[in-house]
């Protein structure tokens, strides 16, 4: 178990080295890089060169990469070019914002979709029905799309919920969570459709198995069996799932938050890009990689402890 | 007949097998169409379209659909369905520049990895593990803002972040086929490596590549999509599906339609993408479980009708008898209807007797033995006759009363001790759970229970044992614990299906030692269910032979070895590997020859007739009634009286 963590760590070293160098190749390959993008086509060449020199583009490309992982193991990001604040400043505004959004978005889709897939596993009928729709419906539309219906919907016609904004929950907590109901669940309805369906599956398979036979013939209850045994071995592969729903919200934040005007990380990005101010993407990048590593070590975390051979092992 | 005809004619390359398949699945036809008349629609757009994309209309703005204007116009008065087409070319040809550039790095990197393995297969499944860590969209708006606008940047690079998980799909499939047999012979016959591939390894990659190439295009459709509508790598007049979703949204507090179209044909679209590849899925799924196996898919489960029990010839009751079955008949779905597997068996079980069940696999042992506490799986029931446990009849009562019954009045051990603990408990919380289940006690009370119980079956360290996952015991120690579970109801009746067959052979007489020392302490009676002549002989009072769903012989153990009377009895003790019965012949172990036949194949007349070495011409006439020739003493056979002496002979 030990092992397998120190593992994920150490693998997780080239996995940064490998997006943070790919920016920087990527930054390298065009001439028109972010100095021309800052000055504009209509800069003078000397302002230009200036700015070359200050931004240290002038260096050799692994000098200037060296220089960022230094700064980098220093705690630094470097500075946006747009606004001149260093890019963690800048993050530290924001993640909050993005966090809430995406673990209250997988928390929403392991509650509802493993009850959704509980129920379909032993009813099957309506439930189950439901379930393959959702899963069609939750592939089909996407993120952006579904965010722009359900403003539409719930809060242009219904006025139910907030269109628009983000309440910190150090301001209150109940404007903090129902400014996210939408956004959650523009987030989330296809990661339900998919732990739902992973659910039923594997509990499925679950109660085929010849322990849940046994403790059936040993006179344990229906609800025991199902809610206990079945689920608490169902939901080994489950959790593999809920770490590609992370991922995936993760990732339409950027087409979510812009719905909603969120002030997180995923609009961020989109700013920059238009901006092109990269060391804020990278800033984002790096950023978005280590949450994806503290997941999946998270995960291997409650894999070991959910799977009693990983855990003794 | 088609699914027949695709496996009859196994020269068919499998590329063209599941191509047929896949074309049986309308929702994936119905796709695949969908797909192709919108592609040639966006290529045609220039002729078809009924206006140029930019083309502006003040004065009429925000129309909905007319006739003029099928699907209306937006804020600038341009035509939503021409600017949908136009917009289309930009979309799908996004989709195929990344599903493109996705197939061309996977599809050699996977083949590289799987078939050639070693080092490249370590290197490449290395860069594939990282690459799957990394968060794809941020690293496409790095790309993108470097290169301005560029979405075929953009494309590339999700293409190519992407193709790591269809690398690892390419490379298991050709890691499977090299192993296959017939690569290993053209590899013997000289056929050269790259035809190997060509000939053998592509047709068999084609199917799962297809799958995982619609299934990211459906992806990358919503990418492409969330993209434009970010206006990024789209300048805003040119029409793309999602800018004008992004327009339509600017709106939505005026009018809601523009949001339909716009929106609708990249669902539409998205979702074609998908069922193609469920589709393409299923079809080389079932390909291969044709190839290995002729499918039983088992019928949703059917309510188990009401017994109407018959009533039958009277049963010779025993005195004190606690579980007496009449007529129990149990069938299963197959796939041309209900199937009998077991067929009115009638016995008693007397207090504190061990009944044995013997027979070969297949007929019908366990089934009776699951159908008494009502276990069997959700494609069988009981079709009739009655199990009464003390006069209670338990066919006639619901569900949630018999699952009271269970582990307190009759519990079950199992075959296979391993797979009969829950693997994710401890040994002793399991047992607990039980002990609380049936005792109602406390936690502490339990736990001091769960150690008693673990002594009573003779487990050598108790309070080590409750501590051990199921996966940390041997067979022996599963086994016991698995009889703790059982016995922790105080069960009056305990079945125990072949306790002892997947066990060491040592390990077997230890547990038949238990069973006979259990017995004796709790006076629990016991129905054993083996093909195993040794145990019947060493621990059981009477036996029941069971043939082809039906018994065929009943009687006490002693007598049963001494005078069997039904030639698969005999035929049974024969082949008895310990030969306990007979002297050692030089012929060798014999063998009943022949096998059980499968359930619908099973005659009226005698079951056993075509095995059967006394078997005449009368053995054909029609069923052969159980034959009572004394008072605890039932034979199905016409001949019985010739088999006796063949015994000795």
């Amino acid at each position: 178990m030990r092992a397998l963590i120190l593992r994920r760590i150490l693998t997780s070293i080239p996995l940064i080295v490998m997006v943070t160098g790919v920016t920087f190749v990527l930054e390298s390959l065009v001439p028109g890089n972010t100095a021309r993008a800052i000055v504009g086509a209509s800069g003078s060449p000397a302002a230009y060169d200036r700015l070359r020199s200050q931004l240290g583009l002038n260096n050799p490309l692994w000098y200037q990469y060296w220089h960022y992982l230094d700064q980098l193991a220093h705690g630094s990001l470097g500075t946006s070019v747009f606004t001149g604040e260093p890019v963690s400043t800048l993050m530290n505004q924001r993640l909050p914002v993005t966090l809430s959004l995406v673990l209250l978005a997988t928390g929403f889709c392991a509650v509802i979709g493993i009850i959704l897939g509980v129920i379909s596993a032993v009813r099957g009928g309506i439930i189950g029905r439901a379930v393959d729709v959702l899963s069609l419906v939750g592939l089909a539309l996407p993120g952006f799309w579904l965010a722009i219906i359900l403003v539409a919907v719930f809060a242009v016609t219904l006025r139910a919920f907030p269109a628009t904004g983000y309440v910190p929950p150090s301001v209150s907590v109940s404007r903090w969570l129902w400014a996210l109901v939408l956004p959650v669940i523009a987030l989330g309805l296809a990661g339900v459709a998919s732990v739902a369906k992973q659910t039923r599956d594997s509990m499925k398979d679950t109660l085929a198995r010849e322990y849940i036979r046994t403790l059936r013939a040993s006179g344990i209850g229906r609800r025991s069996i199902i809610w206990k045994h079945a689920l608490r071995n169902g939901a080994i592969p489950v959790v593999t799932v809920l770490g590609l729903v992370f991922v995936g919200a993760l990732s339409a934040t950027v087409f979510v938050e812009a719905v909603f005007v969120l002030p997180g990380l995923g609009s961020m990005a989109v700013t920059a890009t238009s901006q092109h101010d990269i060391p804020v993407i990278e800033g984002i990048a790096l950023c978005f990689t280590v949450l994806v590593v503290i997941v999946n070590l998270f995960l291997d975390v409650v894999y070991g402890l959910l799977n009693p051979k990983v855990r003794r092992s | 007949m088609s699914e027949l005809a695709a496996v009859s004619r196994p020269e068919a390359p499998p590329s063209r097998r599941f191509l047929r398949r896949a074309v049986r699945k309308p929702l994936g036809v119905i796709s695949a169409v969908y797909l192709v008349l919108l592609t040639l629609a966006c290529l045609l757009a220039p002729v078809i379209a009924p206006y140029r994309p930019l083309a502006e209309d003040l004065s009429h703005v925000q129309a909905g659909p007319s006739a003029t204007h099928l699907l209306g116009t937006d804020e600038l008065g341009r035509d939503v369905l021409s600017r949908v087409l136009y917009g289309g070319q930009l979309t799908l040809l996004g989709v195929v520049e990344c599903v493109g550039v996705l197939l061309i790095i996977s599809i050699p990197v996977g083949l590289a990895a799987g078939y050639l393995g070693g080092w490249v297969d370590r290197t490449v499944t290395a860069v594939v593990d990282l690459l799957l860590s990394v968060p794809a969209i941020i690293v496409v708006l790095a790309v993108l803002a470097v290169f301005g606008s560029s979405m075929t940047a953009a494309m590339v690079t999700f293409g190519v972040l992407g193709s790591a998980g269809v690398i690892r799909v390419v490379r298991s499939a050709a890691l499977s086929v090299r192993e296959e047999l017939y690569v290993a012979a053209a590899r013997v016959s000289g056929v050269s490596e790259p035809r190997i591939v060509a000939r053998h390894v592509l047709p068999r990659i084609a199917g799962p590549v297809i799958v995982q190439a619609s299934l990211f295009a459906a992806i990358v459709l919503a990418i492409q999509t969330g993209l434009a509508f970010l206006s990024l790598g789209v300048a805003p007049p040119a029409p793309s599906w999602g800018g004008m979703v992004g327009e339509a949204a600017n709106l939505i507090d005026q009018d809601g339609w523009l949001l339909v179209p716009s929106g609708g044909i990249i669902a539409l679209t998205i979702l074609a993408f998908g069922l193609l590849g469920d589709a393409v899925r299923d079809a080389t799924v079932e390909g291969w479980s044709a190839r290995s196996a002729p499918a039983i898919r088992a019928a949703a489960p059917a309510r188990r009708p009401a017994t109407v029990s018959e009533p039958g010839p009277p049963v010779t009751l025993q005195e004190a008898s606690i579980l007496t079955v009449q007529d129990l008949s149990v069938e299963f779905d197959g796939p041309a209807g209900p199937v009998t597997v077991v067929d009115h068996v009638s016995f008693t079980l007397g207090t504190g007797e061990v009944l044995g069940i013997v027979g070969e696999s297949g007929c019908g042992k366990s089934v009776t033995a699951l159908s008494l506490l009502q276990l069997l799986p959700p494609n069988g029931r009981i079709s009739g006759g009655r199990v009464l446990l003390n006069g209670q009849d338990l066919t006639a009562m619901p569900e949630r009363q018999i699952a009271g019954l269970r582990g307190s009045a009759m519990a079950m051990v199992f075959q296979e001790p391993t797979v009969c603990l829950d693997p994710s408990f401890l040994a002793g919380s399991q047992v607990a759970e039980v002990v609380r289940q049936h005792d109602r006690v406390s936690r502490a009370a339990a736990r001091k229970r769960v150690l008693e119980l673990f002594e009573q079956v003779r487990l050598p360290d108790p309070a080590a044992a409750a501590r051990k996952y199921p996966h940390e015991l041997s067979g022996g120690m599963a086994q016991r614990v698995s009889l703790a579970l059982a016995l922790a109801g105080r069960p009056a009746v305990l079945i125990a299906d072949e306790p002892t067959t997947a066990l060491d052979v040592t390990v077997q007489a230890e547990i038949l030692d238990l069973l006979r020392q259990l017995q004796a302490e709790t006076g629990m009676s016991i129905i054993l269910v083996t093909h195993d002549w040794g145990v019947v002989a060493d621990i059981c009072d009477r036996a029941l032979v069971m043939y082809a769903g039906q018994i065929v012989e009943q009687a006490r153990v002693r007598t049963l070895v001494r005078q069997p009377h039904h030639p698969y009895t005999l035929g049974l003790q024969e082949c008895n590997p310990q030969r306990w019965v007979s002297d050692v012949s030089d012929a060798g172990l014999p063998v009943i020859p022949g096998t059980v036949l499968p359930p619908a194949l099973w005659p009226d007349s005698c079951r056993f007739r075509d095995r059967c070495r006394f078997a005449s011409s009368d053995c054909g006439q029609g069923p052969i009634p159980l034959l009572l020739d004394t008072k605890d003493r039932e034979v199905r056979c016409i001949h019985w009286q010739e088999v006796t002496p063949a015994r000795s002979a």
